[in-house]
């Protein structure tokens, strides 16, 4: 259409160049990513240097580092940090020895691999909530299995102050052991077979084999599903929510995801529970962090 | 994009808005009634048939589980939310909605709407009234509840089990009076070998479980939370009568509750009870339906039903149940009190005590028909008069999850009980100091 034509009609009667139609496609998605991301990251940041109680009449009163100050200085924020912490080291580190141990069978040809492969992917793919509620019932020490298999009639769980973490542990590996075997095994199946045939040639002993090409080749793919991992373990939330009942018995088991719960919906306290879960969010960002370093690192990038 | 692609666009649209405002504009007048799952809200639920039939409006009512009640609902009241048109909401929740401006208030309705005369006295102060004695109403009472206790007649009231006991502690098994005798008579019944144990009693975590039933044991042996008027806790909560009833109550449930206890609420209660693992079960009676049906509890036939004790210093009982609120937020606000006005007719509460639902009508309460309709109603009325709550002031939230927190930890062991109620009032007198109820001395 010659331009003199196009530009003497309306506005609304013009088709619309790519260039527009890109803008139109991409225009809501933005508007959307800033309206329920990017503003809520922001706005919550701010009401984390306010006194603010979300279901209290006033307005956000600036406080500045109170509630930070309030909370790195308060012992139960420290214990829900301490149990936290436990619960990764525990669980991704129970998890990691398990998950690349499977995988390492695995990698192997066998009768049956498919079906079991299959069997064991299964507790990843359950909801945590269902996971938590049908571990509460095995754990029973009245009626549940594990005490019976045990012959440990009465033997607490998951009620027990001491225990209950580790039954969190349990449950945790259970569950999300499959997840590192299976980023192991695609890491394992991803290495020629040829280094394998020289290492054969020069007589490496299985243990050098493993160490100098097994180790190495798939470090960059455990590096990140022990990041994923230890990210979402540093927030669990779900499961001693439904396993241990909030967090019990007492607050043995009280995650820092658990308490942000407890400050931003039992007690209203938004401006605390933001600080909190800025607190949160940067130990997770410094620990990720290490995780990437270590990647570059056995990539040769540092 | 062609003229053509734009106009089929604008027309569509246009289209889409049309039919959607006319399916708006042919709905039904509809209101939202929230309230915890359990038994009585489906009795609402089709009491409520009832209200549609006559009015034309709609009502949808909302369960939300017990252990998320709470926080859904004051989530939802902080959000504005205008979808909950009427809330069903807990006896302490009525000075924070009150004061947080959630709740309508309703006094000058009510006269004019309910019949207040026939509303059982202290139910109306305990469900609809803050400042307790201002004679100022925010809600209207839905259904009264009490704590009460079952026991299985299969066994207290076995002649060989009676000689028994009568051998051992020198008095006749009876159906406990005291707490004392609960705790002899649970006790006596512990038999780890048997796989049988004698009580089962609130001491979870969850919502309010463990407070509500530590908190009568803790009134009938002279303790307290605080003064009322002065908002005084130290010396109360942590004063020697509250220390003796937790030291009780933490003997209690090590002694005669099965292993793995310490997080039972009134699932765990009624689940220990019909498995057969108690003899005798703590629980709310709204409740205590389940415990009827052959068909959900063995023992059905052989279920008896009794008041909680009374202390060495008085008899109190934990008062539970709900009164009908209209949330601030709601546009159908004129439906729902029209719901209200309805709902207190006098041949409506007699439905509603037909179908389950624990009536606070004086008259309905009394009348043989509601007595006669199952076991425990006597039991339930009876108890009525010995109701005492928690805190109701807007803090409250805050001052449960402290008692929950400390007062599992010593069920459990991880604290002493003397050092679990101090930690209660120091974290209780932070509460009111902060919300300028309590001043530094």
């Amino acid at each position: 259409m010659p331009v003199s034509v196009r530009q003497r009609r309306p506005v609304w009667k013009r088709a619309l160049t790519d260039q527009q139609i890109k803008i139109a496609f991409i225009t809501p998605t933005l508007l959307l990513l800033l309206a329920m991301n990017i503003f809520p990251l922001i706005w919550s940041l701010y009401l984390s240097f306010c006194e603010y109680y979300a279901d209290q009449p006033e307005s956000p009163r600036w406080v500045g580092i109170a509630n930070y100050r309030a909370l790195l200085t308060d012992p139960e924020i420290w214990h829900s940090f301490q149990v936290t912490a436990a619960f990764v080291f525990l669980a991704v580190g129970t998890e990691f020895i398990l998950g690349f141990g499977l995988a390492l069978l695995f990698h192997r040809s066998f009768a049956g691999k498919g079906l079991l492969l299959t069997l064991f992917l299964i507790p990843m793919m359950l909801s945590p909530v269902v996971v938590g509620l049908f571990w509460k019932f095995i754990f029973d020490p009245n009626w549940g299995i594990i005490d019976y298999l045990l012959r440990l009639p009465g033997f607490e769980w998951v009620t027990h102050p001491r225990r209950a973490l580790w039954a969190l542990v349990i449950v945790d590996a259970w569950m999300w052991t499959p997840f590192i075997m299976l980023i192991a095994l695609a890491g394992l199946s991803a290495i020629p077979q040829s280094l394998y045939e020289a290492a054969a040639v020069d007589r490496a002993s299985s243990w050098f084999k493993f160490r100098h090409i097994t180790l190495p080749m798939v470090s960059p793919l455990l590096i990140i599903a022990l990041l994923i991992r230890t990210m979402d373990a540093a927030k669990l939330f779900d499961l001693p929510w439904t396993l241990t009942d909030e967090g019990g018995p007492g607050n043995a088991t009280e995650t820092v995801s658990l308490l942000i719960y407890r400050l931003a919906f039992k007690m209203q306290d938004t401006g605390s529970s933001c600080a909190l879960a800025y607190i949160l969010l940067v130990i997770i960002i410094a620990l990720s962090n290490l995780f990437l370093r270590q990647l570059k690192k056995v990539k040769g990038e540092l | 994009m062609s003229r053509w692609q734009w106009w089929i666009i604008v027309a569509g649209s246009l289209c889409l808005t049309f039919l959607a405002l006319a399916s708006i504009a042919g709905q039904k007048k509809n209101i939202t009634i929230v309230w915890a799952e359990w038994d009585p809200a489906k009795y609402l639920r089709e009491l409520s048939k009832g209200f549609t039939k006559e009015t034309g409006i709609g009502v949808t009512v909302v369960e939300i589980p017990w252990a998320q009640f709470q926080d859904k609902v004051f989530t939802a009241l902080a959000a504005r939310d205008p979808n909950y048109d009427i809330i069903i909401g807990d006896s302490q929740w009525l000075g924070r909605g009150a004061e947080r401006k959630h709740y309508v208030e309703l006094t000058d309705w009510m006269k004019k709407n309910v019949p207040i005369k026939d509303i059982y006295e202290p139910a109306l102060v305990a469900y609809g009234e803050y400042p307790k004695g201002s004679g100022r109403y925010w809600a209207v009472p839905a259904e009264a509840d009490a704590v009460g206790f079952a026991y299985r007649k299969d066994l207290l009231e076995d002649p060989k089990e009676k000689a028994a006991f009568q051998k051992k502690y020198g008095r006749p098994l009876t159906i406990p009076k005291t707490w004392e005798e609960l705790y002899q008579v649970a006790k006596f019944f512990t038999r780890p070998k048997r796989r049988l144990y004698g009580v089962a009693v609130y001491t979870g975590k969850q919502y309010d479980g463990v407070t509500m039933g530590f908190q009568q044991v803790m009134w009938s042996f002279g303790g307290d939370y605080g003064d009322p008027k002065t908002f005084q806790v130290e010396g109360y909560i942590n004063g020697p009568d509250s220390v003796k009833a937790l030291e009780f109550y933490v003997r209690l449930a090590k002694e005669c509750m099965p292993p793995g206890s310490q997080n039972y609420y009134w699932s765990e209660c009624l689940d220990a009870f019909k498995r057969g693992l108690v003899a005798m079960t703590m629980n709310y009676f709204a409740f205590f339906p389940g415990l009827l049906s052959e068909e959900t509890n063995r023992y059905a036939k052989t279920t008896g039903f009794f008041m909680v004790p009374r202390g060495p210093k008085g008899h109190y009982i934990s008062l539970g149940g709900q009164g009908l609120s209209v949330s601030a937020y709601s546009k159908n606000k004129d439906e729902a009190l029209q719901y209200i006005k309805w709902f207190w007719q006098e041949r409506v509460q007699r439905e509603w005590a037909r179908l389950g639902g624990f009536t606070c009508h004086k008259k309905v309460l009394n009348s043989p028909d509601f007595l006669k309709a199952t076991p425990y109603n006597p039991v339930f009325r009876d108890s009525m008069k010995l109701l005492k709550d928690f805190w109701a002031v807007p803090e409250y939230a805050e001052l449960l999850d402290s008692c929950q927190r400390h007062l599992n930890a010593a069920i459990v062991g991880a604290k002493k009980p003397k050092e679990a109620l101090d930690a209660i009032a120091k974290e209780h007198t932070v509460i009111f100091r902060k919300a300028g109820r309590l001043k530094r001395q």
